[in-house]
This record gives structure tokens, C-alpha cells and sequence, in this order.
């Protein structure tokens, strides 16, 4: 499945439910229950910073596609990072890089990448980018 | 069980943003202490002087410029009454408490030498932290720290035994703006003149909250923000007694702050105007003085008695909840709770209520010091004005009850 379409499937998904509740809790759920990253990449130069949350973020590159895992302190940012990662993890640098994260809006998420949130979560996706032109650089 | 105050019905109808609607719910603002909320008495002043007086201040000789000086000196004036101050030059407006700070710590790059010594205390926000850090880098006076004790007070045994004939500034607020602690800056002051320091009070969640007196203080300055007392953003005052006034150099150079001007040299206007640089922010200081009328026709009386029951109401029912710690949870605070649920993170609990329409603050506060000596990345921070209702209280409470539940 490329990347657009996992990201229409999410769309759909996420018009499945009534209101924000149910939408939060099952992004709590999503959060609990997925085990991001192994606690031997939860190193200090994979953090990203936020002033509210912690996000860690590592990167392999396995047969031309990148696998990342992630995690964070607060459950919903991990929730989302769950989202992210079932979008962009096991793609092709180059399907990476020309990609966008526009469904996070249609899903009604936006507001957890403004910068005012401070959570980590812009700059982890700024990052993802970055980890696939690096490897994109390599490839090429 | 506390009864609804039914002034507060009333003064709530001069704030049309507590009306608005926030994720389908009636917005419950509980971040009075990043900035409170602007009655229109605040609004309608700023605007009128945009419709009918608008004119840049101090050098017209044509009428519109005369009565906005007027305009913005009378501001000036019910400031030093505010505070009782001794004299309205002693009252220096300013963007706020961040650059009245900078302003201060600039101007003692210039007395400070080697070997100096300054006081921060560790309940301090960055911006009383930072600026004198920058200070210490440039002069080699060394910035040492008055420290905090578990339950969020301020150590006076070790402040006595760090000051001494070496220091020469002490800065503390007046209140914490993360805990919402009221330290005893009288005594702070009081301790700190016996060694001739002068002594910064960072007053910004203070002023929202007490009848500051700079006068019994004994402050040898005293700052806070517009805004955290139901004014516009981007004014503030600086308050300085007139010896240190006269003896700190300007912190920036312009317009308005000169007397003569040659290539040769300058020589600079006499206090306030000396650090005055610039045309102001004038209609922030017309908005500035309405919310000072504001607060006063409110009257303190009111907003400590209303304020503290608020507190009480709101202490007393979420220490009921499992897991719940307050942060310097003790009685002698303004309307300020800061809490974590054990096993909850903070920005999950206030991303949760921020969709029930409550709006708090999450994270460090601007004091990551306070945060590392509780070894903590941060807390949830509700802060109470006097607009808030009991009702407000039960709703933010419930929401809480209501977070934890979804996220555990």
C-alpha cells in the first residue's frame, strides 16, 4: 500500500467516529497498546525536544525502505506517532520525501503539530523528512 | 459548599470572551496567570483613542499630540498611585516585566565588577533568571542562588547565609508564577539592605492578585505586565527608586530619551524619559490605565475574598482525587494549583480538558529550575481570577476526574 493510500484509509477510519472522545480514546488506545521503539534507540540523540513532551525517533534503512520507530512520554502524542508511523514506516525515501501530512488536518489532528503545542511532534515530522533525503543522498 | 458570589455574575458581563464556545462547550479559562482576560471598559479605551486622539506623544505642539501625553502620563501617574510610589518619574513604562527586567540588568553592566555578587532565587521565571545570567557572563560577578524548600517556600536560613558584603542585587518575584506562592519579598528586601543590595521584585502574578506598596516594601525596583492585570500585551512598568534610576545608565538610545544631540555627544533627558527611547506603545498604556481603574472599581477587598474561596473550593476538591499532587500546596498562595496525577502526563490531562473547553497551562511554566528540584518535566497549572465562578471550579474539576479516567 503506498502512502496516499494508507493515509485515505486513516481518513476513513477516523470518519468513523461521533466525536472527539471517541476519536481521543482511541488514540489513547493506539498509544497503550503499540511498542514503538526498542529502549536500545531510546538514546538521548534520538530525542527530539519539545517543551511539553519527549519524542524519540530512529531510523534504519532496510532493502531501500525506511523503517522508523518512535516513542514519546505523553500517550496522545505517541498515539499520533502511532499514526505516523503505520503512514510512513517501510517506504521509499523518495515516496517519503514527496509526501505530505495533510490527512493529519482532514482527521481533525492539525492542532497537535502547531508549534504552540510545543510537543515534539512538528519537529519529529520535520525529522522524518530529513532522515529520508539523508538516505535518499545515499541511495542515489 | 460554596455559595455562586453574585457580583461575579455581573463583573463577568464585562468580558465578552467568556462567552465564547470551544469545542462545543462554554470556554472555562483557567490560564489567568499567562494572561487575564480584557473587560471592555480595557477594549472600549484603547479603541476610543484610535478613533479620537491617536498622535505621537511628547513633541507636538498641535492638540491631538497634547491630550494623548496627557493620555499616556496620566497612566504614568495612577501607576505610581497604584503602587504608591513616591514620585510618578519614578515610573518607567516599559513592554512588560521581561524587558523592564532587561532593562535593570543591563544598567548594572556598568556598577557590577569582578567578584560582585548577585541572588536569584530558584522559584524564578527564566525571564528573572536569564537576563542577570547574561549579566554575570559580561561583568564576572557571580550569580548565586537563594534556594527552595520541598513544600515550594523560599529558604531564608540560606538566604541569610549566602548574602554578604559582596552582593549587590537580589531578584525574586513576588509571587511564583509556577506555584502560586507568595514569598516574603519584604523580608527578602529588609535582609538584602543591611549588605546595601538593591533588590528587583518581579511582581507580575502578584499585582493581579494584592495591593502591591512599593513604599512599605522598601523596593528598590518593582516590575510587572499589563496584561496579567486585565490590560493589553506589550506594556508593563518598571518601577526604580529615583537614586538607582539616576544611577543606571539608558538601556536604549532614540527619540524622546535625549536632551541635546551633537556628533560630539549626547546628553540624556532626566528620568523616566531617559529610558523611554522611542515613540511607546501609547495606546497600550491608555489600555493599561483603564484596567488599573478596572481592578480598583472591582476593588482588592473583593478579588482576595472571591479568590481565595475559588482556591479553597478547588484545592479541597482535587486533592480528593487519586494520585493527585499539589505543587507547594501550602496556605499562603494566590488562586494559582499546580498538580500532577500520578502515572498522567501532563499535556494528555490538558490536551483532554482543552477539548471540554477548559483552557489551562501544561508544561515547565518558564521554570525549568523549579521543575528539575521536583524531578519533573512539568505540571498542569490552573490559575483563577476573580471572574471565575464555583461552578467553573466543579466543571474543571469533573473534567479532571473525567481525563484521568480516560487516560489510565
Amino acid at each position: 500500500m503506498s502512502i496516499r493510500q494508507k493515509q485515505d484509509e486513516i481518513v476513513s477510519e477516523f470518519a468513523l467516529f461521533d466525536d472527539w472522545m471517541q476519536k481521543y480514546e482511541y488514540m489513547i488506545e493506539l498509544g497503550k497498546s503499540l511498542p514503538l521503539i526498542s529502549e536500545n534507540n531510546k538514546t538521548d540523540d534520538n530525542i527530539i525536544k519539545g517543551c511539553q513532551s519527549k519524542v524519540w525517533l530512529h531510523a534504519e534503512l532496510i532493502k531501500e525502505k525506511i523503517n522508523f520507530t518512535a516513542d514519546s512520554d505523553a500517550i496522545i502524542t505517541k498515539g499520533i506517532i502511532a499514526i505516523l508511523l503505520r503512514v510512513f514506516s517501510g517506504h521509499h525515501p523518495k515516496e517519503i520525501i514527496e509526501s505530505d501530512t495533510e490527512f493529519i488536518d482532514k482527521i481533525g489532528l492539525k492542532e497537535h503539530l502547531s508549534p504552540s503545542r510545543a510537543n515534539g511532534l512538528g519537529s519529529m515530522i520535520k525529522q522524518l523528512k530529513m532522515y529520508a533525503i539523508a538516505y535518499q543522498t545515499k541511495l542515489s | 459548599m460554596f455559595k455562586e458570589n453574585l457580583n461575579v455574575k455581573k463583573i463577568r458581563e464585562d468580558f465578552p470572551i467568556l462567552k465564547r464556545i470551544i469545542n462545543g462547550n462554554n470556554i472555562i479559562y483557567l490560564d489567568n496567570a499567562a494572561t487575564s482576560q480584557t473587560p471592555l471598559q480595557v477594549i472600549n479605551a484603547i479603541s476610543n483613542y484610535y478613533k479620537t486622539t491617536n498622535a505621537n506623544i511628547h513633541r507636538g505642539v498641535h492638540f491631538l499630540s497634547q491630550e494623548a501625553t496627557d493620555l499616556y502620563e496620566k497612566t504614568r501617574e495612577k501607576i505610581r498611585a497604584h503602587i504608591n510610589a513616591r514620585k510618578s518619574e519614578e515610573i518607567i513604562l516599559t513592554s512588560g516585566t521581561t524587558h523592564s527586567i532587561n532593562l535593570v540588568a543591563n544598567g548594572f553592566e556598568s556598577i557590577l565588577k569582578k567578584g560582585d555578587e548577585l541572588i536569584v532565587s530558584e522559584l524564578e521565571h527564566h525571564a528573572n533568571i536569564v537576563p542577570w545570567q547574561m549579566l554575570s557572563e559580561k561583568t564576572g560577578a557571580l550569580l548565586r542562588v537563594l534556594p527552595m524548600k520541598k513544600d515550594g517556600t523560599l529558604n531564608l536560613d540560606s538566604y541569610k547565609s549566602v548574602l554578604n558584603n559582596r552582593t549587590k542585587v537580589v531578584f525574586v518575584n513576588h509571587v511564583s508564577n509556577a506555584l502560586g506562592i507568595i514569598n516574603p519579598v519584604k523580608e527578602i528586601i529588609r535582609l538584602a539592605h543591611k549588605f546595601d543590595a538593591a533588590v528587583l521584585i518581579d511582581g507580575a502574578q502578584a499585582t493581579p492578585h494584592l495591593i502591591t506598596n512599593v513604599t512599605d516594601l522598601d523596593a528598590d525596583f518593582y516590575t510587572t505586565s499589563a496584561h496579567k492585570i486585565c490590560g493589553p500585551t506589550g506594556i508593563g512598568m518598571l518601577y526604580g527608586k529615583e537614586e538607582w534610576l539616576k544611577k543606571l545608565p539608558p538601556y536604549q538610545g532614540g527619540g524622546e530619551m535625549i536632551d541635546q544631540v551633537t556628533f560630539e555627544k549626547t546628553t540624556y533627558a532626566d528620568i523616566p524619559h531617559k529610558f523611554e527611547a522611542g515613540t511607546p506603545n501609547i495606546a497600550g498604556a491608555v489600555g493599561f490605565g483603564a484596567a488599573i481603574d478596572y481592578i480598583n472599581k472591582i476593588g482588592f477587598d473583593f478579588i482576595e475574598s472571591h479568590e481565595k474561596d475559588l482556591l479553597k473550593n478547588a484545592t479541597d476538591q482535587l486533592r480528593k482525587i487519586t494520585g493527585m499532587k499539589i505543587y507547594g500546596d501550602i496556605e499562603n498562595k494566590v488562586p494559582v494549583i499546580s498538580f500532577n496525577v500520578d502515572k498522567v502526563h501532563h499535556y494528555d490531562l490538558g490536551t483532554i480538558l482543552d477539548k471540554m473547553g477548559i483552557a489551562v497551562r501544561t508544561g515547565q511554566h518558564c521554570c525549568q529550575p523549579i521543575m528539575d528540584f521536583y524531578g519533573i518535566n512539568g505540571t498542569v497549572r490552573a490559575s483563577f481570577a476573580f471572574y471565575n465562578t464555583h461552578r467553573e471550579v466543579d466543571m474543571f474539576v469533573n473534567g479532571v476526574k473525567k481525563a484521568v479516567k480516560m487516560l489510565l
